[in-house]
């Protein structure tokens, strides 16, 4: 077309630029590497120029922050309106012990909660089940009972901040807990605020904390928002997760795919049961990874955002803007960090808080620098913390809403990872959907595959990790481990067998005779939880009533 | 044999013995042994063969992901309460690579690992064509050694598997599952044949009504059993225990019928044919001289200079 | 023909987060190696069970949740009673410097942190393989 044409004329410019400039350099020195890539394997060139955006439109690919496409963000003022939530997952031993770090960390000025269980809770077993033995608190707060849970929140006003619970299979239950406790304290429930994880899809792709099959563990993901609808209107009753999808060895493009794909699913569930998208869309919530490769990172939210708009209105027909937004929380990437030479995790999750702050984050956590080994103490919980803070207060980035927005560079990686997940869609469906994916073991494969692919180039050194394959010292740094005191166990057992004996045997009985009814049939569950609650029936209690109904799941096998 | 295995392994009759006591240890030791074709290998099996030859043995064959293992896992609960003592040998593919191999099937099997009366050993198929290893029949006879009265056999389950498993177990399993989509799969010729009981499994999925009616239309009898098509959903036990009266059934046919003794007699002939060709090759493989001669004659082939049958002639009579 | 070295790899109690042990599972078959993958939520008692029928030459046992101290001198002690104690046990995940010597001398022949390269720990297996109890 002739020099009328902006880009013709950049393109021979570039060309030229290539063919002398460039050329020159070259010649005298080479590049580092033959290739560059991100951490997802996508190859990245050594610039990026209009050209890589040929029909970009701002207006209709970015649109302005708080408005459809919502790329830029989803509130118009972002962090100059309101910084996002500092939220510090954290739990350890007893309820005794979360309750302190809970407060120490409010003290030193994280802004909402967030709760990490141990593994017989995840998995729905009491402390004292046979199959708890030797996990007591070690990775997270053990809580079998309402009782716990009024001690985990003792002397917070749980009217006032949010809280959040990483918890999927047995999330109705705690739930249940927390809202029969606030309840306990004269909270309206129409006052809480706070999100329950409660995405059961990741589990069997990911993270493998599974309890029952996927059938009656989407009708139970339903029922909270039915519930929620109705009952929490504040209250996000999932939180969508690429993180974990991630950790297990998925590339970036993975996670913005499958996490996007199941959260499709739960809207198509939620409409199958009847309820209006409009009346629970406005609380899915997301949460996402940030790992080390930062551009990669912001391209991922903000394409991330887009395409969860144009679903929800184009697809799904929502009407409400509130029904478009994906508001997400973020965790810093924890497999990223490492054993050796420890204190260079704390630049790695700056570098990483850093990207989820540039992609427009509405809550973050920031992984302590002995992730890699434990549960952290109370010296690297801080730090990471201030990481946060000094990020929101010193370094300027939360001062402009989308600040890489524009850059040739990044909405070239947008758009790329945003296509890229529409062909994981396509796959997801000629396989007949998540569930028959799921069961087909088509995502574990597909992360197995690019976990293996990684650790290879780890192996030969094509991908540097400083301070393992490179940059390596001798010395080990000390660090003091986090201990679970035999003490907390036998004190949790104590009282467990106490609830046990004092409770009336009568109402306990019947709550769970009627919870196992409602499992058979088809009501929803959530009152009848509720209800056993109140009874005092124990976590483990609960979900074996539950696993007599639903049965348990076996993965499929593949490596 | 490693030589950590070797160090702990006792002598032969000893391991024979605690073997027929019911030792885990020692039937295990003894797979291993005859896996790697240890030089007491030989004398293990012949102390072990007159203890064999009672137990039914039943063969798994269909495509991956099919639920033999899951299926397999079902029927040990179930033979188990029948008052069955029971073996399983299941076979993964070895990487043609590397020579490695990820053995998976038992993880399906896991309530049962700590059962006395029940065994269950993984093996590679280590090179070996079709869907079984060359030691799996040899690992079959320890366990019935050990007591088992019935072994299942799960093979790889794909390629020519179901061939070799139908010559060489007494009752073979088809497992299929529902194909996705609206067209009914058409099976292979030789599944056809060759399958004693059918099972569909996954069977509350779509198209498995639709699968069933059409195996039953296809399948042939075979003397004068007919070939039952079964459904079951492995994974929460339905149709187990109809699958577990159809093998029970068809065992009773066999030793009522003269079938029981024909299928031994065809058994034997497969296994005699089997360890001639292996034996012969083994014999020819150990001359150095015949190496070398082979060595030569893989070039000369490759050159063009003599077609294969007629190098492996010449290879034959220079043996002579 | 070479002599196959028999590995089983597995995650006792509840903890999910397999990523590695499957990493290393594929690692170790590419070297060559019969890798028993007996799956998630493992006793020690199942472990030591299968090990036995399966007459590994050693096993590989994957934590993350902090439960290492329990589980695994549980294997040891289990693999002991049952007479079985030449199988050689190595242990990963997430596990403080400090229980390192502890885990050793509960009987684990290998304790491989976070970081430990794939090369490493097929080097181990193939070195110890051989040896006997």
């Amino acid at each position: 077309m002739g020099g009328e044409d902006p880009l013709a004329r950049l393109r021979e410019r570039v060309k030229a630029w290539e063919e002398t400039t460039l050329a020159t350099a070259l010649q005298g020195a080479p590049e580092r590497k033959a290739e560059f890539a991100t951490t997802s394997f996508i190859p990245i060139r050594r610039l990026y120029t209009p050209l890589d955006i040929p029909t970009f439109d701002p207006a209709k690919d970015l649109g302005e922050p708080g408005e459809y496409p919502f790329t830029r963000g989803v509130h118009p003022t972002m962090h100059r309106g309101r910084l996002w939530t500092m939220r510090m997952f954290s739990g350890f031993g007893s309820a005794e012990d979360t309750n302190r770090r809970f407060k120490y960390l409010i003290a030193h000025g994280e802004t909402g909660l967030s709760t990490a269980f141990d593994m017989p809770t995840l998995y729905g077993y009491d402390t004292d089940d046979a199959e708890a033995l030797g996990e007591f608190g070690t990775c997270g707060v053990a809580v079998s009972s309402l009782r716990d849970m009024e001690i985990l929140f003792g002397g917070i006003d749980v009217g006032a901040i949010s809280t959040s619970m990483t918890i999927n299979s047995p999330a109705a239950v705690l739930w249940a807990m927390y809202l029969v406790m606030a309840e306990k304290r004269k909270v309206r429930w129409g006052k809480l605020r706070g999100t329950i994880q409660n995405d059961i899809l990741k589990e069997y792709q990911a993270q493998k904390e599974w309890i029952f099959p996927p059938e009656p563990s989407m009708r139970l993901v339903v029922d909270t928002f039915e519930f929620g609808a109705r009952k929490v209107p504040q209250w996000n009753t999932i939180s969508i997760s690429g993180y974990h999808i991630r950790e297990a060895g998925a590339t970036a493009v993975q996670e913005l795919a499958f996490t996007l794909r199941n959260g499709i699913e739960y809207v198509r569930w939620g409409i199958e049961r009847g309820l209006k998208v409009d009346d629970f869309a406005p609380r899915l919530s997301f949460f996402f990874n940030s790992h080390n490769d930062l551009f990669e990172e912001v391209a991922k939210y903000r394409a991330a955002r887009r395409i969860w708009a144009r679903e929800m209105r184009e697809t799904f027909g929502a009407k409400r803007p509130r029904s478009w937004w994906l508001r997400f929380h973020t965790q810093t990437a924890g497999v990223s960090l490492t054993k050796q030479q420890p204190l260079n995790n704390i630049v790695r999750t700056t570098v990483q808080g850093l990207a989820a702050v540039l992609g427009g984050t509405q809550s973050l956590h920031t992984n302590s620098y002995d992730e890699a080994y434990q549960v952290p103490n109370e010296e690297a919980v801080r730090i990471a913390l201030r990481t946060q803070q000094i990020l929101a207060h010193e370094s300027g980035v939360a001062n402009t809403a989308d600040p890489l927005g524009g850059s040739y560079f990044v909405e070239w990686l947008t758009d790329y990872m945003e296509d890229e997940a529409y062909k994981y869609f396509d796959r997801v469906d000629a396989l007949g959907g998540v569930l028959p994916a799921i069961r087909k073991g088509f995502f574990q494969q597909e992360i197995a595959n690019s976990a293996y692919r990684y650790q290879r180039e780890v192996e030969k050194k094509e991908r540097i990790i400083v301070g393992v394959n490179d940059f390596q010292t001798e010395e080990e740094t000390e660090v003091a481990p986090l201990r679970i005191a035999k003490a907390a166990y036998n004190r949790q057992a104590a009282r467990l067998k106490r609830i046990r004996r004092e409770r009336s045997k009568r109402k306990w009985e019947a709550s769970l005779a009627a919870l196992h009814r409602a499992a058979e049939g088809t009501e929803n569950m959530m009152p009848r939880i509720v209800d056993a609650v109140r009874a005092e029936a124990t976590l483990g209690e609960i979900c074996d009533t539950l696993r007599d109904v639903f049965g348990t799941w076996e993965e499929p096998l593949l490596y | 044999m490693t030589a950590r295995r070797m160090a702990a392994t006792g002598s032969t009759s000893k391991l024979v013995a605690d073997l027929r006591r019911g030792d885990k240890r020692a039937a295990a030791k003894l797979i291993s042994m005859i896996e790697d074709d240890e030089p007491e290998a030989r004398e293990a099996l012949r102390r072990i063969y007159r203890h064999t030859g009672k137990a039914h043995i039943v063969g798994f064959t269909g495509p991956p992901g099919a639920g033999k293992s899951s299926l397999i896992s079902r029927l040990i609960k179930e033979f188990r309460k029948r008052g069955r003592t029971v073996g399983v040998v299941a076979v993964d593919p070895t990487s043609p690579f590397t020579g490695g191999a990820i053995l998976g099937d038992r993880v399906r099997m896991t309530d049962a690992s700590q059962d006395p009366r029940v065994f269950i050993r993984s093996m590679a198929t280590r090179g070996h064509p079709g869907g079984l290893a060359l030691a799996t029949f040899d690992a079959v006879r320890v366990l019935e050694a050990f007591g088992s009265d019935l072994v299942m056999v799960e093979t790889v389950g794909a390629g020519q598997s179901e061939v070799e498993i139908a010559k060489r177990a007494h009752t073979t399993v088809v497992v299929e599952m529902p194909a996705s989509g609206d067209a009914v799969q058409i099976l292979k010729a030789g599944i056809l044949e060759i399958g004693d009981v059918y099972v569909v499994n996954k069977a509350d999925l779509e198209g498995a009504g639709g699968m069933v009616s059409n195996l039953e239309q296809v399948i042939p009898e075979r003397g004068r059993w007919r070939p039952p098509v079964l459904r079951t959903v492995a994974s929460e036990g339905t149709g187990v225990k109809e699958v577990a009266d159809a093998l029970e059934g068809h065992w009773r046919h066999l030793n009522a019928s003269d079938e029981l003794a024909a299928r031994e007699r065809a058994r034997a002939e497969t296994e005699l044919r089997g360890a001639l060709a292996e034996a012969a090759l083994r014999h020819l493989a150990a001359k150095p001289a015949t190496e070398r001669a082979l060595t030569r004659a893989i070039g000369r082939v490759a050159n063009r200079e003599v077609d294969v049958r007629t190098a492996a002639e010449a290879l034959l009579r220079a043996r002579r | 023909m070479a002599k196959k070295i028999r590995v089983l790899i597995a995650k006792p109690g509840l903890d999910g987060h397999d990523r590695g042990a499957k990493v290393i599972a594929r690692a170790l078959r590419d070297a060559g190696m019969e890798v028993i993958y007996t799956g998630l939520r493992q006793t020690p008692e199942d472990i030591v069970a299968a090990a036995i029928e399966e007459d590994v030459d050693a096993i590989g046992l994957s934590c993350l949740s902090g439960a290492h101290m329990t589980l695994f001198p549980e294997v040891v002690r289990l693999l002991r009673k049952r007479k079985a104690a030449d199988i050689v046990v190595a242990g990963g995940g997430i596990i403080p410097a400090e229980d390192v010597p502890k885990l050793r001398k509960a009987g684990l022949k290998g304790v491989f942190g976070p970081g430990t390269s794939l090369a490493d720990i097929v080097g181990f297996f193939e070195a110890n393989a051989g040896r006997s109890g």
